[in-house]
């Protein structure tokens, strides 16, 4: 008896807060069938707007991707001083609240502070531009790839390195031959979840963003725009893009991660 | 020499775990590290390799000063006691590895993966993942994928260490027969005396950092540099102030010249041999003795029988303490 309302209470969670409400958006997007979604999803402003989100993420992933599997290296295989600290960092964005990320990018790099007028003299721009909503993005998304790799990493062990080496492997021969291809399928689910939250970042870029519309918006910020301009159409339709990117995304996770499970034996 | 260690010594933060280290190795020759667990006996041989870099002292392999060279550049084979097979790789993949990394042309590197797994009885899983073969498979391709680069030594880290015991003893009498084939210069890192004393041509004894005693297994069974050699290379037991091995010993029934009277305390037969368990006065010692020995004496427990070295057998007079 007890198990069955345990069922019916999870059931019912999840339908209210999760089936129903995207449900009803998907619902109202092709409630008028696809002219309208289409319509709405080729929008000059909603193209720009998906061209800003892929930049925006594309930046973001490759930096993410490079400075987790380099963090993740010197978690895993060095001792030095301060790697707990170091550590405790990476967690760091998990924990702040995306807009105090924010909030703080613009005390570093606002064009009244030092660093951010001394890079405004050499012609960079990084709030209200494209570089301030790579930097707010990748800092969100800072911990996801390294914690992916780092438990994989551990297993791993560097026996297979250290054999690589007495067979005449340089450090990098021996990354790209033996390494990389050991965490590949966590690297690999790292990247994706990486890749999905920078899709869906809002506050910190919003923050960062000045909500520029065919400047610096995003589709999330499109999303809230046109919502506010009581363009729903608009406003569902890019939404439902959203959740059709972020279910693809879960779904390649699905797909990586059994795998990567049976790869650590 | 085709390995000199010279006055090695090398620590772990504030632990000495190599103290003043010299070793030479003959070419050509199968050498034991031998030694119970924390003696220093892997870390010696990893120094060889270059995996670990001593504080102090110098490493010479085939005459050339390899201290400050890289595991890449020494030209070592290294086999680890787990294996370290490249799991993303097939067993043909994982022997060929460096030779590819050599950039050996694709057919010479088939001629010679094709060799190696014939030689060490791989060469019908050539296909097949690590995951899919067998601890003695691996290790055993663990040894070809060394083999390939034509080291100038071999160097195994406790390779049967992960074993069972009949995998275990199957692949000592192999490595015993493919070393005479092979004659590559072949150092080998044990805690087991059994297995040094079955393989090696030469025995390093290693404790607390320290190189006791080297020589051949029966030079370092017969004339132990002190006690705890003698302890740790087969039985002992102690006699008249004396350590002295068990097989040593006569055991007569009346009193002989030299002889010390004991009492028979037990009486266990082990198949072959027959162990007999007595007390002198109020030490307790024992002696092997053959089934036929044992059967002739008739001995029980309360016996009393005489014991006394028998000629030619070896004894280390342990110090009062």
């Amino acid at each position: 008896m007890a198990k069955h309302v345990l069922r019916l209470t999870a059931v019912v969670y999840i339908l209210f807060l999760l089936v129903l409400p995207v449900g009803l958006i998907i619902w109202r997007t092709f409630g008028d069938g696809l002219g309208p979604f289409v319509e709405a999803l080729t929008s000059p402003s909603a193209v720009h707007a998906f061209k800003v989100t892929i930049t925006v993420a594309a930046w973001a992933v490759v930096a993410n991707t490079v400075f987790g599997v380099g963090a993740a290296l010197l978690l895993v295989r060095h001792e030095f001083p301060g790697k707990r600290l170091l550590g405790a960092f990476i967690d760091l964005p998990m924990a702040v609240s995306p807009v105090v990320v924010g909030l703080a990018l613009i005390l570093v790099y606002g064009r009244f502070s030092p660093a951010g007028g001394l890079l405004e003299s050499w012609g960079i721009q990084v709030i209200f531009s494209t570089p301030g909503m790579v930097l707010a993005t990748v800092f969100v998304a800072l911990p996801l790839v390294v914690r992916a790799i780092v438990p994989v990493l551990e297993e791993l062990g560097d026996e297979q390195e250290q054999a690589a080496h007495t067979l005449g492997a340089s450090r990098l021969q021996s990354f790209v031959r033996i390494t990389l291809p050991g965490i590949r399928w966590a690297l690999g689910y790292g990247v994706v979840l990486c890749l999905a939250r920078s899709l869906g970042e809002y506050g910190a870029v919003a923050v960062v963003s000045g909500r520029l519309v065919d400047q610096t918006q995003t589709l999330t910020l499109f999303v809230e725009e046109r919502f506010q301009n009581f363009d729903q159409p608009a406003a569902f339709a890019a939404a439902t893009a959203l959740a059709l990117i972020a279910v693809v995304t879960l779904l390649l996770t699905k797909l990586l991660r059994p795998k990567d499970l049976s790869d650590g034996n | 020499m085709a390995i000199e260690v010279r006055d090695v010594n090398k620590s772990f933060g504030a632990t000495p775990v190599l103290r003043d280290v010299s070793v030479d190795v003959e070419s050509g020759s199968l050498t034991a590290l031998l030694g119970p667990s924390g003696g220093g006996k892997s870390t010696l041989l990893r120094v060889i390799a270059g995996l670990e870099r001593p504080d102090t002292g110098t490493v010479r392999i085939s005459g050339v000063d390899a201290t400050r060279l890289s595991p890449q550049r020494r030209n070592v084979g290294f086999v680890f006691q787990h294996y370290a097979a490249f799991k993303h790789l097939s067993v043909f993949r994982n022997v060929a590895f460096g030779l590819e990394i050599r950039k050996r042309p694709k057919d010479e590197i088939r001629k010679r993966v094709m060799e190696l797994l014939e030689l060490v009885h791989l060469e019908k899983l050539a296909d097949r993942y690590p995951s899919q073969l067998s601890g003695g498979q691996r290790q055993r391709m663990a040894l070809a994928r060394a083999l390939a680069v034509e080291p100038e030594v071999l160097l195994l880290d406790e390779p049967f260490g992960a074993l069972d015991a009949q995998v275990r003893k199957e692949l000592r009498a192999w490595l015993r027969r493919l070393h005479d084939e092979v004659h590559v210069t072949t150092v080998f890192v044990t805690h087991d005396q059994e297995e040094a004393i079955e393989v090696a041509d030469t025995i390093v004894v290693l404790a607390n950092g320290e190189v006791v005693q080297a020589g051949s297994p029966g030079e370092v069974y017969d004339n132990p540099a002190n006690p705890f050699v003698m302890r740790f290379l087969g039985p002992v037991t102690e006699i008249g102030g004396s350590l002295v091995r068990p097989h040593d010993i006569e055991i007569s029934s009346g009193p002989v010249e030299g002889g010390a009277p004991a009492v028979v305390s037990r009486v266990v037969r082990l198949g072959f041999e027959v162990r007999v368990e007595v007390k002198i006065g109020t030490e307790e010692a024992w002696v092997q003795v053959t089934r036929e020995q044992a059967d002739r004496l008739a001995l029980s427990p309360g016996d009393t029988v005489h014991l006394k070295p028998s000629p030619g057998a070896r004894s280390l007079v342990l110090s009062a303490v």
